[in-house]
């Protein structure tokens, strides 16, 4: 089992969302995230008044999903988050140990 | 005495709910949507804050300082005790005098000068937000709107008994011409603005880290709501639903146009983008600049002032940070460069081809004496309003304490005075449901 994680633009939320649908991928966990990589800040003016916001606002995606799956799930979700403009965001991948589903308590790659 | 105008006492009337429309809500949200989401609360009270207070003092005493019979010959100020309590004026049969009288009730001139006392002293507000103690601030508006505002009031609307005699010496000696409160309101609340931002000094953060507005459609909602109640406010002040009335609502539209686009000018030449924020401070700005000229100019004196206005203002915003002062939300730049714009420049624009009690300017044939007229007035305002309000600032600071702690500061104002948030944005800031109920 895998635990996918991306960071995205906000916008391409619904995007991404419907490449793993088509990939088989029945759950995720979205959330609003804050950060910056190469692309830095911006800035924004008040009345005149500079500020530069360093954390820009951005998705990040959660899922878990089968070994067997990984490398289609990580292609789907690149293609469907990239404008090939800096700001993009990251996807990566780490092993997870065991995946409980509540209801049931199933256990594995059963819980997935 | 005159009969009662059913017209006029009808315009006076609902003036007076537009010019209360002006504080709550449109200068609350015009604020509240400005400061951070920590203090939008408590931002918003300080102008209702201001509305309860000033309220009842006009009706026990403040109408009475500031429209009553002179205390004694040659007083700045009248006397309490003429009508204590309206006594004598709270009735179907008094009519409304100010140097002879109106076709109004006394009601209703009263009302419509509350609402002006009201705002001057809600406006103040904008210089100290985020961090400012709010019993103190209560106490604060009832003070100064006592030992500010009626004297200056009187100096500039008062007009005298029904022979015009004992009237205000900035209206009836100095001459200057101020329609709708350009000195008595705006460079009044500037220049207090000013002195209590010196007092109460700067925000944790101020002119390091992001002090970011936390609504600026609320801003937006406020501005057009500041607007729609400043056509009571001008108009209104004609006291009469009449061709005055008229000259006046027309140059409060023409005028508050030029200065939203003078703005934005200067903001699109200087950073690149024209912001809404910058929009709804270029109306305020027109808005505060026509006011004492709003009777007294032709179209092309109202977008000169408006222009000019807008311009200035959204240069003057930025000496907070050359002098250091952190007048929060820009009361000084606004309100005081906008109303000694509007106050100066009827000097150069005023013509009699609009209102035969207006005067011309030095642009209109008249020569220079308006002009000195008009910068005279401008200045006592100015100085009498920021010193007194230094002085009286200085004495609650170190009494009763004006200003938040660093810790209750940081924590936000709303928390602090309130005991609520503005928003709840957060799932997880919900925190337990655990309380009492009344």
């Amino acid at each position: 089992m895998k635990l996918v994680t991306a960071i995205i633009k906000p916008f391409k939320v619904e995007d991404v969302k419907a490449a793993l649908q088509a990939q088989g991928v029945n759950g995720m966990t979205v959330s609003d995230a804050a950060g910056y990589g190469r692309q830095g800040g911006h800035v924004e003016v008040y009345r005149g008044a500079e500020y530069t916001v360093d954390l820009v606002p951005k998705v990040r995606i959660e899922a878990l999903i089968n070994d067997s799956d990984v490398a289609k799930v990580v292609d789907a979700i690149v293609a469907a988050a990239k404008t090939g403009k800096i700001g993009d965001g990251k996807v990566w991948v780490i092993p997870v140990e065991d995946v409980v589903r509540v209801r049931t308590g199933e256990h594995g790659a059963e819980a997935v | 005495m005159p009969e009662i105008s059913a017209g006029d006492t009808a315009w006076v009337l609902v003036s007076a709910a537009l010019v209360l429309l002006m504080t709550a809500p449109g200068l609350a949200l015009f604020y509240g949507g400005m400061v951070r989401a920590k203090s939008t609360l408590n931002m918003m009270m300080m102008s209702f804050g201001a509305l309860f207070v000033v309220g009842i003092i006009w009706v026990v005493y403040g109408y009475s300082v500031a429209f009553g019979p002179a205390l004694d010959a040659g007083s700045f100020l009248g006397d309490p005790s003429a009508y204590f309590g309206l006594n004598g004026l709270l009735n179907t049969s008094a009519m409304a005098l100010n140097g002879g009288y109106y076709p109004i009730p006394a009601t209703a001139f009263i009302v419509f000068q509350a609402m002006f006392a009201v705002i001057t002293v809600a406006l103040i507000s904008g210089a100290i937000a985020d961090r400012a103690r709010f019993g103190t601030w209560l106490v604060f508006a009832a003070i100064w709107v006592t030992i500010v505002y009626l004297p200056v009031a009187r100096a500039v609307f008062y007009f005298g008994d029904q022979d015009a005699n004992g009237g205000g010496f900035i209206a009836t000696k100095i001459g200057a011409l101020d329609f709708a409160g350009g000195t008595a309101v705006h460079i009044n609340a500037g220049a207090a603005g000013l002195a209590l931002a010196l007092v109460l000094g700067k925000r944790i953060g101020f002119g390091k880290m992001l002090l970011r507005p936390s609504n600026l459609p609320l801003v937006m909602i406020g501005a057009g709501l500041l607007w729609f109640g400043w056509f009571g406010f001008n108009a209104g002040s004609a006291l009469g639903a009449n061709g005055l009335a008229g000259v006046a609502f027309v140059n409060t539209l023409s005028a508050t146009c030029a200065a939203a686009l003078g703005w934005l000018l200067v903001e699109r030449l200087r950073d690149g983008h024209a912001t809404s924020l910058g929009a709804a401070s270029g109306i305020v700005a027109g808005l505060v600049a026509i006011t004492p000229a709003c009777a007294f100019v032709d179209t092309a004196g109202a977008l000169s002032i408006g222009v000019i206005a807008g311009a200035m203002t959204a240069l003057a915003v930025g000496l907070k940070y050359r002098f250091g002062y952190d007048d929060s939300l820009d009361v000084v730049g606004v309100h005081l460069v906008g109303g000694l714009v509007g106050t100066i420049l009827i000097g150069f624009f005023g013509t009699t081809s609009v209102n035969e009690f207006s005067v011309d300017g030095l642009f209109y044939g008249g020569g220079a004496s308006q002009l000195v007229k008009q910068i005279q007035a401008a200045l006592i305002v100015m100085i009498f309003s920021f010193v007194v309000t230094y002085i009286l600032g200085t004495i609650l600071s170190k009494t009763i304490g004006f200003r938040v702690s660093r810790e209750e500061e940081l924590e936000g104002v709303d928390i602090v005075s309130q005991a609520e948030s503005a928003y709840d944005l957060v799932d997880s800031s919900k925190g337990s449901s655990k309380g009492k109920s009344a």
